[in-house]
């Protein structure tokens, strides 16, 4: 035991750790506010839809060689979350079919750009396609790589999405909860949605560099699953699935660092075995009655 | 007495195929105006036209005497997305206050106080922590309600608000609307299968069936044929 703590006194004292826990926490943080808007509002396969788009325009960025692949990474994301919307909203079948079609080109496109790219040897490609396309998909395997502009391009980053959602909460409640009322009453609904959106773009932005775009979604849904099985309320259920999302992402962390397996679905995995715990909860929670 | 909306030969349908068409009405402060229709006849979805949330095929609704779309309350028929939201009472009662907030990010004092007096006016101060979800119908519905009278200032309009209740229940929901109308000049327009509720409180009848079959005073509809006729059919049933 102390043995472990004493490996985990070391690592802290590198640089790399402390940002790598900055980083995820923040991440863990942004990403669990939205949870219950996204589950509840039907969104959920936009979010994963989003993520895919994300991954094709990360394979462009890597491409192109861009210093900093933010720059096109983001844009793009923000602009496919505005136009999903716009087709999710006319008919639900088409809106689908669309985000079906969207996420899945922006897969295959990307994977086909990065392999051409590393035979052209052109961008910055490590020539080994699988361990790159991997790491997108899935999160790096090692943390440690991030430097300390990528700390305060996520610090600001989420800082706007913490200001967001503090801001518009009770719109975010209203819009969420009966967006016909809402809209009926003179609430601009349209506008929130929109704010939605790009604030769920910019969250799935800032979370792929860390847990890879495939595992994102599960980041913003778990927490507000588990939290909704026992809490009743829409504030305490954010309250605990931001309470949630943070102790998962902290012990995965700290797991992935000591056990060396991958950041990303050691944090996922954290928080499927709350879900878990949670329902057990509320079951038992229902029988006492 | 002040007009509040104007309909001018509004037609309203769902992709080209009109189901109600040439409807002229005009809503004035204070006014109870039922709307009465066989089903399918486009009642809730004159409702949704005149909240704005679905746009006529053709004609216009405007909205005068100063009234802004912010000052209108609104009690929509349950779906289902509602049912298992986690929200409480509080919480849900409280986004009624949303539309007096503008840009302004919080509930201020005044609004929460609104929106507690009307949690007591409706009984349902007790549950006021406890989840929607959890609730019965009838206390859900008063919930909404609750909710709506936050937001209405100058206007109401309720689509079937007395849909799963019981009739001691519906009773009281209809006493409660008929003292909104009279004690709080609150303009209200009301969507019912209920015929014996209509005459008995409206002040105006609205009847559509394809076309507007009639527009006028409860009085005149009573006299009617049109109205005579509905009403020999219609009467003596319940909703249900």
């Amino acid at each position: 035991m102390s043995e472990m703590f004493s490996t985990l006194g070391r690592y802290f004292e590198m640089p790399t750790v402390r940002y790598a826990l900055i980083v995820g926490l923040l991440i863990a943080l942004c990403s669990s506010l939205l949870g219950v808007t996204l589950v509840m509002k039907r969104f959920s396969f936009i979010g994963d839809g989003l993520s895919h788009v994300a991954f094709g325009a990360m394979a462009v960025a890597t491409i192109t060689g861009v210093t900093n692949n933010m720059l096109i990474i983001m844009p793009v994301t923000v602009c496919s979350a505005v136009l999903l919307l716009r087709t999710g909203s006319n008919t639900k079948i088409k809106g689908d079919a669309a985000i079906a079609m969207i996420s899945v080109g922006a897969l295959a496109l990307g994977y086909m750009l990065m392999n051409i790219a590393s035979q052209s040897g052109s961008g910055r490609t490590s020539g080994n396609v699988t361990a790159d396309v991997c790491s997108t998909l899935f999160g790096s395997t090692a943390i440690l790589t991030l430097s300390i502009a990528d700390v305060w391009i996520c610090v600001g980053m989420s800082v706007i999405v913490i200001a967001v959602f503090l801001i518009f909460y009770n719109k975010i409640f209203a819009v969420t909860f009966d967006e016909s009322f809402a809209k009926a009453t003179g609430i601009r609904s349209d506008l929130y949605n929109l704010l939605i959106a790009v604030v769920i773009a910019m969250i799935i932005v800032i979370a792929m560099n860390f847990v890879g775009s495939l595992l994102i979604s599960a980041l913003i849904i778990f927490p507000a699953l588990s939290a909704m099985r026992v809490f009743k309320s829409f504030r305490s259920v954010i309250i605990c699935s931001v309470i949630i999302s943070l102790l998962c992402a902290f012990f995965g962390i700290i797991i992935s660092i000591l056990a060396g397996t991958p950041v990303g679905s050691t944090i996922v995995s954290a928080d499927i075995i709350v879900f878990f715990i949670f329902c057990l909860t509320s079951f038992i929670l229902r029988r006492g009655k | 007495m002040s007009a509040l909306l104007k309909c001018n030969n509004v037609s309203l349908g769902y992709e080209g195929d009109v189901i109600a068409k040439n409807l002229n009405f005009t809503v004035s402060s204070g006014d109870y105006l039922c709307i009465v229709g066989e089903n399918g006849s486009g009642k809730s979805t004159l409702i949704k036209a005149l909240l704005g949330l679905k746009p006529p095929v053709s004609g216009n609704i405007e909205l005068c005497g100063g009234m802004g779309k912010n000052e209108i309350g609104y009690l929509p028929q349950q779906t289902m997305v509602q049912r298992d939201f986690p929200a409480s009472v509080r919480e849900i009662v409280l986004s009624g206050c949303m539309n007096r907030c503008g840009l302004r990010p919080f509930y201020s004092k005044e609004e929460k106080k609104l929106a507690h007096d009307m949690m007591r006016r409706l009984e349902i101060e007790p549950l006021t922590k406890r989840c929607y979800r959890e609730l019965s119908g009838g206390q859900q519905q008063r919930v909404l309600l609750a909710r709506a009278l936050c937001a209405a200032r100058k206007m109401i309009l309720l689509d079937e608000p007395v849909t799963g209740l019981d009739p001691k229940a519906t009773n009281e929901m209809y006493e409660l609307i008929d003292s909104l109308n009279k004690k709080d000049s609150i303009t209200v327009i009301m969507v019912s299968h209920d015929m014996n509720a209509a005459v008995r409180y409206a002040s105006h009848i609205l009847h559509i069936g394809g076309k507007q079959l009639f527009f006028g005073t409860k009085e005149d509809y009573m006299n009617s044929k049109i109205g005579q006729a509905f009403l020999s059919v219609m009467g003596g049933e319940d909703d249900e």
